[in-house]
């Protein structure tokens, strides 16, 4: 059975998806192009489940019911902060379940060909299907259908492609468990790796291959159980071994991942949608990987090997020491400024301070003061963190600026606020080429008139890196939890 | 101590070092005064004004020089009043060291002390006593009411009844205070004004008083104006060529010329030779500020005005301050009376000279039996170097068509080359692989195309949503559980169910945060 239907409205579902991700260009369209997407999704979903699903449709409803309730209760909880975890531990969901339809395809492959030899048949050879007894090939499963029609050929390529499915699935489920762990703060953040570091890696990849090899040539299905246990350990291991400041790039790779993933069980199955979207979904996040490494001046090789490495030199000493403030002193300033530039980071997310901050820039736009945010591309956990963050308290987002829009802007801005962020200001990225971070585009918000750095301690934050601008003549420090400090700030205001 | 301030002896000297009001606040550091007898008479200060501010009044001018310990006026003192000057005795004037130099040794070896007004540093703090500046001004401004009398029309353009009447232009040469002051009041009288100087960096100063820089096509680095004080200092002969040739474009066009162009304790430079002075139109105006100096135009004959033959008036005055009597004495005096706060730090009526001062040690020129001149360098630059700015190199169209070209044949070379090793890759990919497994990868390889040519254009703001969108989307895996559901084998069933669940999770998880998202972006 051909379902021509089926393939029609999964040709109108690619187009709408396509539509969907080209919408995003702008903060009006995307909001169609949401739409675009779930319209996409439910024929895509619709059709098969009319087309070659409908083996256990009512089943499927229900299951699919389940996970919308379930989808919906995670999607209306979850605190715009927690943001990256959530959308971390739904990658390693989509891995899990590429894992799950991926064994299926091996159960089957093994089903037909036990099915055929009972009827002295080979699967794989052109035309045996139609050797079948009567009603037998029509009492398959449409998979099944399509799998005994393949030829020996087809049938090892599907092999390739199943065992890439399972492989690449595996490692996006722990990578994004793992991810969602350091985010959400239940794994230690920092970069920790198993003794043998990238070799335990490379020995883990290298007999993914062996076995994959094996499984080709005939070696059975216990070769496929354990090359996905040797992924599910990469993927551990790998995200294990990479520093929290570099998240917002493994969480653009693992959606990538997810991507590519689905792409693969696609060409198994068959299946043009499954292979489009999966290929649309690869290269985004393969292209949101690129930018976020390009915005920290590290290449992706660098980020995966995990960790900063080891400075290159004697980094400079940071001479002076960092001058406190309290809220007093910087409603004053603030008061006298008329153009005031705001550099929100992780810190204001862990301190759910968006919304104070949103209070502030109010209260300074009403009295006519020039106020406005430098994003810098990582800031937070995930790209577009902020921007994300900053539009639930109602920041209008015409005066949200990326860092290259604002950064001539400094020298001539009266006061610059750092709220929660670290490296992202640090001068040492362009004075001190033995800095980890030595030439990674910062935002020049020492180059205002004066700084104010909410931060919670003399700590040296995520990576672990000295930044001189705390120490610098025109910064003052202005301890505290950064809601605390700007719930204290706001009254002064006047 | 007692400061005085003799009658002006300089023929046609309008000025007085002390007004009422000066005197008034000398008082106030614990001085007393005393003037000369119609001394602030030209400047319209009668005796009785002097009087009611409790100055005395000094019936002639040596009485006054015996009286008084501190002798303040505005020219250089004469061969008559360098006689009366007297050891211990602080002579405060207008007194160039290079053109009075016998006077200044004569000052001296009689153990006179002398603090010249031309030599206050320019640095900030000395502003409020550099008189050369306060008196610019005023020559500035006069300079241009001076060219107005001569000027036979408007400044303005006007389109009257009677007919249109054309703006004048006038071009200022030298944008230090007094031809700031001309571009100032030139342009408020309705003037198109163009203006000139050997330091670029004023460009900004003249523009931001409304006239016109006159930039020079020279290549050579122009002097930077910090490195001499603030003042222009000699530019070298090709520049100076290059600068002539830009004046004799202009002088037919101009109809009203100032020059200020003055190089401390030398020559003023000639800049408008006798040949512009020929193509001006007739009825122009010159009015050479420099005239005492020698004059920026050699035709100026000082302290007159003459006409020359093709009918262009060259206004050679060289006592500007001095037609503006009353304000200029007023500043003078303001000038005077800040340097003599700073000479008595105690208020107490005591004169400190400290020589350790910046501005003090600057300005004065004999102490102590021994001349000070020249001073050392101020230890205060006074405008802070200008950073070298690396200008980029301007490309000739030529050199810019062959960098297109040949940018555009790098990008072809790159794209073709990647272009070739990917069909390559792909053929090399078909040859082994049959042909229902192409049927797929070409969808594939159109699919990852698209996707980079859509992703590319998602905004950085939208990156978040983009995620939770393609999280979304990849949950499409559902099809393929959703297809293996219906199998008979139960372990497939189970297997797929679980993965049609997770999927759909995804799926309205996904969707619905980027919904929530998106709904939170607004504009203002």
């Amino acid at each position: 059975m051909e379902f021509g239907f089926t393939i029609a409205a999964y040709a109108v579902a690619a187009v709408l998806f396509i539509l969907s991700l080209g919408g995003l260009s702008g903060q009006e369209s995307a909001k169609r192009a949401v739409w675009y997407g779930i319209v996409g999704m439910a024929i895509a979903v619709l059709a098969t489940l009319i087309g070659p699903g409908q083996g256990l449709g009512i089943v499927s409803v229900v299951l699919i019911a389940m996970g919308a309730a379930v989808g919906y209760q995670l999607a209306t909880k979850v605190q715009m902060t927690q943001m990256p975890e959530l959308v971390a531990i739904m990658h390693s969901l989509v891995g899990l379940a590429a894992v799950f339809v991926g064994f299926n395809a091996d159960i089957m492959i093994n089903n037909m060909s036990s099915l055929f030899a009972d009827n002295a048949l080979m699967l794989g050879t052109p035309g045996a299907y139609a050797q079948l007894p009567d009603g037998i090939y029509e009492g398959l499963s449409s998979f099944g259908q399509l799998i005994a029609k393949k030829t020996g050929v087809e049938i090892g390529i599907l092999r390739v492609e199943l065992v890439l499915g399972i492989w690449i699935g595996a490692v996006t489920f722990t990578g994004s468990v793992i991810a969602y762990g350091k985010l959400a703060g239940r794994v230690n953040s920092s970069a920790a790796k198993l003794p043998g570091g990238h070799i335990l890696n490379a020995a883990a990849a290298g007999l993914s291959l062996l076995l994959a090899i094996m499984y080709m040539n005939g070696a059975g299905s216990w070769t496929l159980v354990l090359l996905t246990l040797l992924a599910l350990f990469i993927g551990y291991h790998l995200i294990m071994g990479i520093g929290g400041a570099d998240m917002p790039v493994v969480v653009s790779m693992l959606n990538s991942y997810s991507g590519w993933a689905a792409a693969a069980i696609g060409f198994s199955l068959g299946n043009d949608l499954l292979i489009v979207v999966g290929a649309l979904v690869g290269s985004s996040g393969a292209i949101l990987s690129y930018i976020m490494c390009k915005a920290m001046n590290r290449s992706f090789v660098s980020v995966i090997l995990g960790g900063f490495g080891g400075p290159a030199g004697e980094q400079m000493a940071v001479e002076g020491e960092q001058v406190a403030i309290d809220a007093d002193g910087v409603a004053t300033a603030l008061n006298e400024a008329d153009s005031v530039i705001i550099i929100p980071g992780y810190g204001m997310a862990v301190a759910q301070a968006q919304s104070a901050v949103a209070d502030l820039v109010r209260k300074l736009r009403a009295k006519g003061k020039n106020v406005r945010f430098a994003i810098h591309p990582v800031a937070g956990r995930l790209p577009g963190h902020m921007n994300v963050l900053l539009a639930e308290a109602k920041v209008p987002y015409d005066i949200v600026m990326e860092m290259d829009e604002i950064n001539d802007d400094f020298p001539s801005t009266d006061v610059a606020i750092v709220i929660g962020s670290n490296d992202i200001v640090n001068p040492a990225a362009q004075d001190d080429p033995n800095s980890p971070i030595a030439g990674m585009p910062v935002l020049e918000c020492w180059k205002a008139k004066q700084v104010f750095v909410s931060k919670r301690g003399q700590g040296t934050g995520y990576s672990g890196i000295e930044n001189p601008l705390f120490f610098k003549d025109n910064t003052r420090m202005f301890y505290g939890d950064a809601k605390a400090s700007l719930d204290k700030l706001l009254p002064l205001i006047d | 101590m007692k400061i005085g301030t003799p009658k002006e002896t300089f023929e046609g000297e309008n000025r007085v070092a002390m007004t009422p009001d000066s005197a008034l606040q000398l008082q106030k550091l614990g001085h007393t005064c005393i003037i000369e007898s119609g001394a602030g008479e030209k400047a319209g200060f009668a005796d009785a004004a002097y009087k009611e501010a409790g100055v005395e009044i000094a019936k002639t001018a040596a009485a006054l020089w015996k009286a008084a310990d501190i002798v303040a006026k505005v020219r250089v003192p004469s061969e008559a009043e360098m006689k009366r000057l007297r050891s211990d005795q602080t002579l405060i004037s207008f007194f160039s060291p290079v053109a009075d130099e016998d006077k200044m040794k004569q000052a001296a070896e009689k153990g006179a002390t002398v603090v010249a007004m031309e030599m206050i540093p320019r640095i900030s703090r000395a502003q409020k006593m550099d008189a050369l500046s306060s008196m610019a001004n005023i020559a500035g401004y006069r300079a241009v009411i001076e060219a107005g009398n001569n000027f036979g029309r408007f400044f303005t353009g006007q389109i009257t009844a009677a007919g249109k009447v054309p703006p004048a232009k006038v071009l200022v040469v030298g944008a230090g205070v007094a031809g700031l002051a001309a571009i100032g009041t030139s342009t408020s009288l309705g003037a198109i004004t163009y203006a000139f100087d050997v330091r670029p960096e004023v460009a900004e100063q003249v523009e931001s008083m409304g006239a016109e820089f006159v930039y020079l096509d020279f290549e050579e680095e122009q002097q930077d104006g910090s490195a001499s004080g603030g003042y222009a200092s000699v530019s070298s002969p090709e520049f100076r060529e290059a600068q002539l040739a830009k004046f004799r474009e202009l002088a037919p066009e101009v109809d009203i010329v100032i020059t200020t162009a003055l190089i401390p304790n030398r020559e003023a430079p000639e800049l408008w030779t006798e040949d512009m002075v020929k193509s001006m139109k007739p009825g122009s105006v010159i009015v050479d500020l420099a005239a005492e100096k020698g004059g920026n135009c050699k035709l100026t004959v000082p302290d007159q005005k003459i006409v020359t033959d093709n009918g262009v008036t060259i206004v050679g005055y060289t006592d500007f301050p001095s037609r503006m009597a009353t304000q200029a004495s007023t500043l003078y005096a303001t000038n005077i009376r800040h340097l003599m706060t700073d000479l008595t730090p105690e208020k107490d009526g005591e004169v400190n000279h400290n020589m350790d001062d910046d501005v003090i040690r600057g300005a004065t020129i004999a102490h102590a039996k021994e001349v000070t001149f020249p001073p050392p360098p101020p230890k205060v630059s006074a405008i802070a170097a200008a950073p070298k700015k690396e200008k980029a190199k301007e490309l000739t169209a030529e050199e810019k068509k062959a960098k297109e070209i040949a940018d555009f044949k790098l990008q072809t070379r790159n794209q073709v080359g990647l272009l070739a090793i990917g069909g390559g890759l792909l053929l090399a990919v078909g040859l082994v692989a049959p042909a229902s497994f192409m049927q797929h990868f070409i969808v594939f390889i159109l699919a990852v195309f698209i996707g980079f040519q859509v992703i590319w254009n998602v905004a950085h703001s939208l990156h978040t949503p983009l995620m939770a969108v393609t999280n979304a989307i990849s949950s499409i895996i559902i099809l393929g559980a959703l297809i293996q559901i219906g199998s008979s084998s139960l372990l497939i069933t189970l297997l797929a169910a679980l993965a049609v669940f997770m999927a759909s999770i995804n799926i309205f998880g996904g969707f619905l945060v980027t919904r929530r998202m998106l709904a939170m972006f607004q504009k203002s």
